[in-house]
């Protein structure tokens, strides 16, 4: 991001570079719209996209922390903690959703705050601070809930989920979960890309010593990276619980698939580099591929396999590259 | 039952008692061990979890029941680990990947091939193999004297080979090392292998203490997060070449202790699983604050 000008000289002469995300999300749509035409259809494409939303919105926000540096492993189980809170809150009650919300998403706020306070001034390393978080916040979703979450959201809560806006030109309807999806990313893409606090949060994650000397507070930038990913959590948690049922472990898992989609993105483990459209990209990819492994008829474990891979395997090719490259 | 027992236990504060504390934390232990020398080359791995349940769930399959079947299913556990090891080491030194997404990727991966074949209680294991969890050595239980001689042999391994100083060295600074002209990359491999042949011991341990495999025991026991934990605690440093055996070993103590703290005040087993996942951190954060290194 540093070397725009560079880049935009070089791209009059050479082919528009293209991120990699991008062209395997074209091979992996195109593959499900052989094996299922119907996905051409607006009830294919606004179901998967509906279906993606909480991914891609986790993996924006995912992008924050990892590009400053860190890691964020707490969100999954704050994804659940949401959905577990907000059913305990509401209680049935459709009245309780215009406060259980703006509630939950302060709770996702507050999370992140704790995690960024954690890491820069207890200096725990941020995947032990946000895995010990994780087992805190697991361990608290059961003590709320007892165990056996009881109960079912009501209709005011499912609706940013759940509901769809109908009749609309062109695609026919458009679910609320979609916009949703492109509000977040829109504001978390122009924060990181258009900001300060965008280049800040990259020049801390390249090299904190350099960007603490140039003025950078790099603690505040660090926190605020964390909070973000706090309030990308809550925000899946919400449309999550519109589409999902209420259990103890909705969340689980979604940690490690958000990393996975900031890193097929190209996001750089450990810092310096992140772009919150090419997270979201990878987190479409994702989902495209188990969409397909959906198709294949493959049971839920192979899921877990094949994400594992492709994690591996894109940090390894991303070293790889950077290696040839030299930088 | 379990405050009942504990209750008792601080009637009689006794060398009995201090036994009986640690024989909850053996399989900790074990892991733990391994875990000591792959965060001494500046590596972690996050797959010790999955890969004693994967182990538990094979080592049980195999023998059936059968007292046969003991030695190849041990056999078989030992080999899963080494060749684990061998995928995790190769990944993170010749595949420059960060260890911590390797071996959550591996995790994932051993997970997932585990549920695709078991989702409950799988085999049974013969009563000549329970004596690994439950049989006693002169009132001192096996499994005590194995996890003694197991420090022992770490500690020797790092205090008196050519290999334990290579490991130091290759944490401490691994440009220099391999100026130096140790291989570190086979260093890096060796004690990923040694972590996940811990690993699978420590499997092997639960399986005789549950009689039978059960392919949830590696991730309920959090033994990833709390092997890590209990390595820092005993002051081995996470950015590798400074710790030891010891110091873990005590690290394992304290975590026992806390334990059957628990216990004993008789707390609710969520409220437990939130006080550890603070303790945890907190336990980190004690020795972390003290460095001035910016981490994230």
């Amino acid at each position: 991001m540093t070397d725009g000008a560079d880049m935009q000289t070089a791209r009059r002469l050479r082919l528009p570079q293209i991120n990699p995300v991008w062209v395997l999300l074209a091979v992996l749509i195109g593959a499900i719209i052989f094996m299922n035409p119907g996905f051409t259809q607006p009830t294919g494409y606004m179901n998967f996209l509906k279906r993606a939303a909480p991914l891609a919105i986790l993996a924006a926000g995912q992008v924050y922390v990892i590009t400053s540096g860190g890691f964020d492993l707490s969100v999954g189980s704050l994804i659940t903690l949401v959905v577990v809170g907000a059913s305990m809150l509401t209680n049935n009650d459709p009245a309780a959703t215009y406060w259980v919300v703006p509630l939950m998403l302060g709770m996702g706020l507050g999370v992140g705050l704790l995690n960024g306070l954690i890491v820069c001034f207890l200096r725990v390393p941020s995947l032990i601070a946000t895995l010990g978080m994780m087992i805190t916040l697991t361990g608290l979703a059961f003590m709320w809930s007892g165990g056996a979450p009881r109960g079912y959201l009501p209709d005011t809560f499912r609706f940013f989920g759940r509901e769809l806006i109908r009749d609309v030109p062109l695609v026919r309807f458009i679910p609320i979960s979609v916009i949703v999806l492109l509000v977040v990313v829109g504001l978390l893409a122009w924060l990181m890309h258009r900001t300060n606090l965008g280049r800040q949060v990259h020049a801390i994650g390249d090299n904190p010593v350099a960007a603490g000397l140039a003025g950078v507070p790099v603690n505040r930038v660090r926190i605020t990276a964390f909070m973000l990913s706090g309030l990308s959590g809550a925000i899946a948690g919400i449309l999550l619980g519109g589409f999902a049922g209420v259990s103890t472990d909705v969340g689980s898992g979604y940690e490690l698939q958000a990393i996975t989609a900031a890193v097929l993105g190209g996001a750089q483990l450990l810092g310096g580099r992140g772009s919150v459209p090419a997270a979201v990209g990878g987190a479409l990819a994702l989902t495209a591929i188990f969409t397909l492994l959906n198709f294949l008829g493959l049971p839920q474990p192979v899921r877990q396999v094949v994400q594992g891979l492709i994690l591996i395997a894109a940090v390894a090719l991303a070293m790889h590259r950077r290696q040839q490259t030299g930088t | 039952m379990v405050i009942a027992v504990a209750t008792n236990q601080t009637q009689y504060l006794s060398l009995e008692n201090l036994i009986a504390i640690l024989g909850r934390s053996i399989a900790l232990g074990i892991t733990a061990i391994g875990q000591t020398f792959v965060i001494l080359v500046a590596s972690i791995d996050l797959s010790v979890a999955s890969l004693i349940s994967a182990t538990s769930v094979l080592a049980s399959v195999i023998m059936d029941g059968a007292p046969a079947m003991i030695v190849p299913a041990v056999l078989a556990c030992l080999l899963l680990g080494a060749f684990v090891g061998v995928l995790n080491g190769l990944i993170v030194s010749a595949l420059k990947v960060n260890p911590l997404i390797a071996t959550l990727g591996m995790s994932l991966i051993i997970q997932g091939c585990l549920s695709a074949f078991v989702s409950n209680f799988a085999g049974s294991v013969p009563e000549a193999f329970q004596i690994f969890a439950y049989g006693q050595i002169g009132g001192v239980p096996v499994a005590l004297v194995f996890l003694v001689l197991l420090a022992l042999l770490a500690w020797g391994i790092l205090r008196f080979t050519k290999f334990g100083s290579d490991i130091y060295a290759a944490g401490g600074n691994d440009e220099a090392a391999r100026f130096a002209g140790i291989k570190t990359g086979r260093i890096v491999v060796l004690t990923h292998v040694i972590c996940s042949v811990c690993a699978a011991i420590a499997g092997l341990y639960l399986a005789s203490r549950l009689r039978s495999g059960a392919p949830w025991i590696g991730a309920d026991g959090v033994y990833d997060l709390e092997s890590i934990a209990v390595v820092v605690i005993g002051g081995t440093v996470l950015a590798g070449g400074r710790g030891g055996i010891w110091g873990t070993m005590a690290g394992m103590l304290i975590f026992s202790l806390i334990d059957s703290a628990f216990n004993i005040a008789g707390v609710d087993s969520f409220a437990k699983q939130v006080l550890r996942g603070i303790i945890i951190v907190a336990a980190v954060a004690f020795y972390a604050i003290r460095s001035k290194r910016i981490v994230a």
